[in-house]
């Protein structure tokens, strides 16, 4: 594509809404470099969070390496099954964010819009269900802070085998931080696909917002890596004792 | 502009993979494995990243600098954790004079 009629065309208004080439920035030398900038871009910032992640993942490392068996005692609280269905969800949030990221690709306009709602309607789904958990987790006394207290099914076999009541309550400070951290994510996340929704809806978009979806996607995708992680970490410790 | 578009076809592959995934990643929890349970449910969790990364961030099909940073993440990571262990697992293996 020529870069000189691409801008003279948006500027002069005669875009017309199915021409969907994408427009040329000045600062970039064609289409394939500015699309690479906008990806590259994302991809340095998951860097970054993986890293944010890190650090709560090496403590998680530090504590359950040196406090076994009160991470096993503390994860044996966890709604298994709750974790389990969340997963599905998240997963089939991940399936049809990737459908949306081919729709805008193909141009797809109606399916680009579906695929981004459902999206968000499974994100939300997965945040329903997060907060059933909580509120049971809140309701057993087993959020970290002055109102905690050992469970008291688990009182007896802390007392025989000497374990540690901190190290117990240090398993529920990084669950609560751990899937706080991810569900604030996903609660940007949606944001991010609503505002792409509208975008897209009202085609806000040049090039169909294929970069735009794309670079979406990537950190959407980001927050279900996160959670395949999450899920073994804190609720598959003690499932077959 | 080329783009690779990933064909239908491959995103509902990906999408059964990563359920039978999640389902064995359950199933080896229930299991008598002892100390095998972390490896096999990390090891499964790592192939389930794996296929998200490749296919649906299209990792596979993007320039190769996305490669180096996200291969770059998760290094930076394994030095955080194994130099933090590295420590942890060390400590009071040496008797040190005065301490």
């Amino acid at each position: 594509m020529n870069v000189a009629t691409t801008h003279l065309s948006h500027a002069e208004g005669h875009a017309h809404p199915t021409d969907d080439e994408p427009i040329l920035e000045m600062q970039f030398d064609d289409l394939e470099q500015q699309h690479n900038s906008s990806m590259i871009g994302m991809w340095l910032f998951l860097a970054t969070e993986v890293l944010f992640f890190g650090g709560l993942i090496t403590a998680y490392v530090i504590y359950r390496s040196t406090s076994p068996r009160e991470f096993e005692l503390a994860s044996g609280h966890m709604a298994v099954w709750l974790g389990f269905w969340n997963t599905v969800i998240l997963l089939s949030s991940s399936w049809t964010m990737a459908m949306a990221v081919r729709s805008a690709q193909l141009r797809q306009h109606r399916e680009l819009v579906m695929y981004l709602a459902l999206t968000m309607a499974f994100g939300a789904g997965f945040l329903g269900v997060k907060a059933v958990e909580y509120s049971t987790e809140f309701h057993e006394h087993l959020f970290p802070g002055p109102h905690f207290q050992v469970h008291e099914k688990d009182l007896p076999t802390i007392e025989d085998e000497h374990l540690s009541a901190g190290r117990y309550q240090m398993f529920f400070v990084l669950y609560f931080f751990m899937t706080g951290l991810h569900a604030i994510h996903l609660i940007i996340g949606i944001g991010l696909v609503g505002i792409m929704a509208y975008l897209s809806y009202y085609r806000w978009f040049s090039g169909g917002g294929a970069t735009q979806i794309e670079v979406t996607g990537l950190y959407w995708h980001f927050i279900d890596i996160v959670w395949v992680f999450l899920y073994p970490m804190l609720y598959l410790i003690n499932v077959h004792s | 502009m080329t783009h690779h578009v990933m064909p239908v076809r491959i995103n509902n592959a990906v999408f059964v993979a990563l359920l039978v995934l999640l389902l064995m990643t359950v199933g080896a929890a229930e299991l008598p494995l002892g100390v095998w349970h972390v490896p096999i449910a990390m090891t499964i969790a790592t192939i389930k990243a794996v296929l998200i990364v490749l296919f649906f961030m299209h990792l596979l099909h993007s320039h190769r600098l996305m490669m180096i940073v996200s291969v770059a993440s998760f290094f930076w990571l394994a030095i955080m954790v194994l130099i933090t262990m590295d420590d942890y697992l060390s400590r009071g293996m040496l008797e040190i004079p005065g301490k």
